[in-house]
């Protein structure tokens, strides 16, 4: 289980998350949500080690992850998409799959597991030796995601998977998602289509200017109307 | 057949100055730095020829190379981890005070006066193509330079740790992120720019037949102005930067008149701003400019 504790990050004088504390668990889906600037990704970097918080601690299963660097901590199994999928535009498809199998624990089984996801992408099996930057960015998309799962996370950090992709590609990505929860994968997600998120999310976080505002799971979140009043002010 | 002759020349210098830039492009496609301390790399590789002229020459050169790698990996340790990050400003501050401290100590350890050594005699041979009789050590030079460039591409496009070290080159973050560390691919990129620039000592010494204190400080100059050329961060920028600033140090050599032929290096760095007019960015743009470390 991943388990964020009274986090603080800031960037010198601006304070971007405010003592947020946040848990997901084996086959867990929990989105984290809010308008621009509100701390998600700040958050999710502060979980894979690529800012460090200013106060609170992040755990897996018991173990601290804070102060460790951000290759560490990849392969414990927390795996981050990043907003803007980041990925390698110089190297092929295929190199961008195999640097998501450095992580693995099993490596042994890294050709098998590659297999497996260019057929659940085939778009990303033709471009095989294609430069990622050439893709369009729904491809990007996917490799990314594709390339962190490789690393066969227990947790996977998706931030905004769906921004920029055309509803086709939103679906598949959903689809991945639910998938992801049957095998028992951790989901923290983060989007800007709060609703739909929060819909497919387990439970669910929203936060404000760094303060977490609400929380709860999905059906507390449904009943209260508290969300719906929260994106309608 | 004099052409030939031009090119022969002009390939086997620009070997040389390839291999000097490609071993400070390495450093820099990953960490930012331009590592002005490559030069005492160099200086290392030419004292250890010397001091080790005892060995048989396989022996020679082997233990050389190795003194050479090692020195560029402590050098890393000591003196680039600890500004690991920081600006570039700091960055290149440190590698010019590596430089001079390296080159100071040399001084005081060996003298500053230069010291002539000779390795492999063979290679001042010269071969006869047809009516053109060209120094072996060219072509020899010319050949070293071609295994050292496809070694080194072979390297980084079909091996694990190659493909890691040019996505840390691309996006050091996101590689990190995908469990690339960082220690390894920063002290991998040194230790090859090491072994590039053992090789450009051994040629550079088989050439000149000399190793000074400040042997290195030409070639790192050369490197610099190559990469620039090139393009910065570029490693395949670097090699090009190599070879066109040897082709135009030997065309103006050989075709200004004789009166402004004492302005080549003017002429030649004439040529390089213009490109910067043009291209202000080198010949080659890297794909990505994103944080590093
Ligand atoms: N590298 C940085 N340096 C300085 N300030 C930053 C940096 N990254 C984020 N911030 C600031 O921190 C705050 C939170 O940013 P963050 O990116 O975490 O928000 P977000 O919820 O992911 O927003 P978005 O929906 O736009 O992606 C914002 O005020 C942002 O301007
Ligand atoms: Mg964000």
């Amino acid at each position: 289980m991943l388990e964020v504790r009274d986090l603080h990050v800031s960037y010198g004088s601006i304070a971007a998350v405010k003592g947020l504390s946040l848990t997901v668990s084996p086959g867990e889906v929990v989105a984290l949500v809010g308008a621009n600037g509100a701390g998600k990704s700040s958050t999710l970097a502060a979980i894979a080690g690529v800012v460090a918080p200013a106060s609170g601690s992040v755990e897996l299963d018991g173990v601290a992850l804070g102060g460790r660097t951000p290759e560490w901590i990849a392969r414990q199994g927390i795996s981050l998409v990043p907003e803007g999928r980041d990925v390698f535009a110089s190297l092929t498809v295929a190199e961008n799959l195999h640097l998501g199998t450095i992580a693995r624990a099993d490596r042994d089984s890294a050709a098998e597991a590659t297999d497996r996801l260019l057929a659940r992408f085939p778009v990303l099996d033709r471009y095989r030796d294609t430069p990622a930057g050439k893709l369009s960015g729904g491809e990007q998309q996917q490799l990314a995601i594709a390339r962190a799962l490789l690393s066969a996370p227990g947790i996977l950090l998706l931030d905004e998977p769906s921004l920029g992709l055309a509803p086709k590609m939103v679906d598949l990505v959903f689809e991945v998602v639910a998938e992801l929860r049957e095998e028992g994968v951790g989901v923290l997600l983060v989007e800007q289509n709060a609703l739909r998120a929060v819909a497919v999310a387990d439970r669910s976080y929203v936060l404000r200017r760094g303060e977490l505002v609400l929380a709860g799971t999905r059906e507390e979140l449904s009943q209260d109307g508290q969300l719906a009043d929260l994106y309608l002010s | 057949m004099e052409n030939l002759q031009y090119v022969i020349d002009a390939l086997s210098l620009g070997s040389l100055y390839a291999l000097f830039a490609l071993g400070v492009a390495v450093v820099f496609s990953i960490m930012r730095l331009i590592n002005f301390a490559h030069g005492e790399l160099l200086m290392v590789g030419g004292f250890s020829l010397l001091f080790l002229s005892g060995l048989p020459v396989a022996l020679r050169i082997g233990l050389s190379a190795v003194i050479v790698v090692v020195a560029a990996l402590v050098m890393e340790r000591i003196a680039f981890r600890p500004v690991r990050g920081a600006r570039d400003e700091t960055l290149l501050v440190t590698s010019f005070a590596v430089s001079y401290l390296l080159q100071s100590l040399a001084i005081v350890i060996v003298g500053s006066s230069p010291r002539s050594v000779g390795i492999l005699p063979q290679l001042s041979k010269q071969v006869h193509l047809g009516t053109l009789s060209v120094p072996l050590l060219d072509l020899v030079s010319i050949a070293v330079t071609a295994v050292c460039l496809v070694g080194l591409t072979l390297f980084l496009t079909r091996t694990s740790l190659g493909i890691q070290m040019r996505a840390a080159a691309e996006n050091f973050r996101m590689a990190r992120c995908l469990g690339v560390p960082a220690n390894r691919v920063i002290a991998l990129a040194f230790g090859i720019s090491g072994l590039l620039a053992f090789v450009g000592s051994l040629l550079l010494t088989s050439r000149t037949g000399l190793v000074s204190t400040g042997m290195g400080t030409g070639p790192v100059f050369a490197a610099f102005v190559a990469t620039i050329l090139g393009g910065m961060g570029s490693m395949v920028g670097a090699v090009l930067g190599g070879y066109i600033l040897g082709s135009l140090t030997v065309a103006f050599q050989a075709f200004l008149p004789l009166e402004v032929r004492s302005y080549r290096d003017a002429m030649v760095f004439g040529v390089l701003v213009l490109v910067l007019v043009f291209r202000p960015d080198g010949i080659i743009q890297p794909a990505s400019q994103k944080q590093r470390v």
